[in-house]
């Protein structure tokens, strides 16, 4: 019988070493896969998410198109090698179809569908590693992708996880944490200060989530501060090698606050 | 299969109507439709009623073997479906995306938030345990199937009585209940689902438990299922409309009071159809 792992020890540390309200490494890459418009490869501690956008193009099943905006197709896998015990998951997972369909919702509002009528955006998620907080990383992922696609979005949109462990709150759950302690997941557009997305599917008393509610809507607004230098940097270096192939001028110095 | 969506004129008037905090059924925003149970012949038979919306649940119980890795806990399975009985829209078969919601909701609200104690199901260890089948059918859609299937769920389990099991031995003896006197569950808490429903305008208040066109018109819902314990088990709002976090914790307090009295609506029902049924020891 294993030991019992503390999640919030006497000196206030957890069981991966950080703080109460610490968040956990973020890691963005947007080096680009397949065809695709763009790809970002979001790494949130131990749980790392594959994304791929395609689009805006036209819909693959023109049943489903709506005339005056764009469908949202999102499709994910998760590997099998992506837990600590290797298991396989169908395609038709009831669980994953949730995932996908969540995340679908949830991006409804935050895309400009109104302005691609008939066509329909594609996001493919490949989750390599799991270690909680995956439907943030995801949500997070989306996000850089989309925005690296060019794909007109009215705000980025940050998502992190948050729980309470015996009335302590405690922000950004890995899994031993998730599978112990009642979580929430929260999805927040950071400049109008909007809440997007919530999920809770553990039981806990309202007082203590009114607390962790508030908690996470503020750590989404720290990780907006990491997302959007991550993506200036890209597009910065875009702009640099664009304007070095240029034989008549350099690059010009745009605004990046604009962004 | 995607609904048809209502006409321009519906559209308009049901906006104008909710801008002014009217309700085409005359509720107030924050009023929900009272709902009425009825109990069948069958222990454990429930049906609810949310206005025109009806939802039937019976749950029945049988014995098995349990899986070699959870060898002392009982098993519950949820089975739903939305047959085109409650609307033209709904296909048999093919699962629709509400269909799906639903199955899930219903799956998260009541199997794992641990409403019924699995381990009171456990017969004899790792030999036989009870195996607690709900069945949830959707008789008509009036907008807020989901509330009613919940409510229906839980008032089903609290209604069922499971028959009573002597173990003598290796032997397992189910009693009839003629014989003795049926066991009720044991069922930790009640959750009750809340769900409200956003529109588009943001000068347009959420409404709570929309009716049909109210439904379809949304362009987001939140569902809330608490106990009146004021413990919330799952809470569930994708996408739709972006709420500014303290209209959250208003609605979700809104839902807190709401939990109470319909917990104490439960309990009546319950007792009233309780009183109704003599059973009699010879």
């Amino acid at each position: 019988m294993a030991s019992r792992i503390e999640i919030l020890n006497d000196g206030g540390l957890r069981s991966d070493g950080r703080r109460q309200y610490e968040l956990r490494d973020i890691g963005i890459d947007f080096a680009l896969q397949g065809h695709a418009d763009a790809s970002v490869t979001f790494q949130h501690g131990l749980t790392q998410v594959l994304v791929s956008v395609l689009g805006p193009h036209e819909a693959r099943v023109r049943s489903q198109t709506a005339h005056d905006r764009a469908i949202i197709n999102v499709e994910i896998h998760v590997a099998a090698f992506s837990t600590g015990e290797r298991r396989k998951r169908t395609k038709g997972d009831k669980r994953l179809l949730e995932l996908a369909s969540t995340i679908k919702s949830t991006f409804e509002p935050v895309i400009q569908t109104h302005l691609y009528p008939r066509s329909q955006i594609d996001i493919f998620i490949q989750v390599v590693q799991q270690d909680g907080g995956l439907l943030s990383a995801c949500i997070n992922g989306t996000t850089l992708a989309l925005a690296g696609a060019g794909i007109p979005l009215f705000d980025f949109l940050c998502a992190v996880s948050g729980g309470v462990h015996s009335t302590y709150p405690i922000l950004d759950l890995n899994t031993l944490e998730e599978n112990d302690v009642p979580h929430l997941t929260v999805a927040i557009m950071p400049r109008s200060e909007r809440v997007a997305l919530v999920t809770m599917e553990t039981r806990l008393h309202v007082e203590r989530l009114e607390e962790i509610f508030k908690l996470a809507v503020d750590a989404g607004k720290v990780l907006h501060i990491e997302m959007k230098s991550a993506l200036q940097k890209r597009t910065r270096s875009l702009v640099t090698s664009l304007g070095d192939g240029s034989k008549i001028g350099h690059a010009k110095e745009f605004d990046m606050d604009e962004l | 299969m995607r609904p048809p969506s209502p006409s321009i004129p519906e559209k308009e008037f049901v906006y104008e109507a909710l801008k002014q905090s009217l309700r085409l059924d005359g509720r107030d925003l924050l009023d929900i439709r009272t709902p009425s149970l009825t109990f069948g012949p069958e222990l454990g038979w429930v049906e609810c009623a949310y206005g025109k919306t009806r939802v039937i649940a019976y749950v029945e119980a049988k014995m098995i073997k349990p899986p070699p890795e959870r060898p002392l806990e009982g098993i519950i399975t949820i089975h739903s479906e939305i047959s085109p009985m409650a609307s033209v829209d709904y296909e048999l078969g093919r699962p629709s995306e509400e269909e799906v919601m639903i199955t899930r909701m219903l799956d998260k609200i009541l199997r794992r938030s641990d409403a019924i104690d699995k381990e009171s199901l456990c017969v004899v260890a790792g030999q036989r345990v009870w195996h607690l089948r709900l069945t949830v059918h959707c008789l008509a859609d009036a907008g807020n199937m989901l509330d009613c299937a919940c409510l229906a769920g839980i008032v089903a389990f609290k209604h069922f009585r499971k028959p009573e099991v002597e173990v003598v031995g290796d032997e397992v003896i189910v009693h009839q209940a003629s014989e003795r006197a049926p066991m009720p569950l044991a069922i930790h808490h009640m959750p009750f689902c809340v769900t409200f429903a956003f529109f588009p305008d943001p000068s347009i208040r959420p409404v709570i438990d929309p009716s049909l066109l109210e439904q379809r018109l949304s362009t987001g819902l939140m569902s809330i299922a608490l106990n009146a314990q004021r413990e919330i088990c799952v809470l569930q709002k994708a996408g739709g409309v972006p709420t500014p976090p303290d209209e959250i914790l208003r609605l979700i307090n809104v839902a807190v009071t709401l939990a109470k009295d319909l917990d104490k609506l439960v309990e009546r029902r319950l007792r009233e159809d309780w009183d109704g049924r003599k059973i009699e020891v010879v």
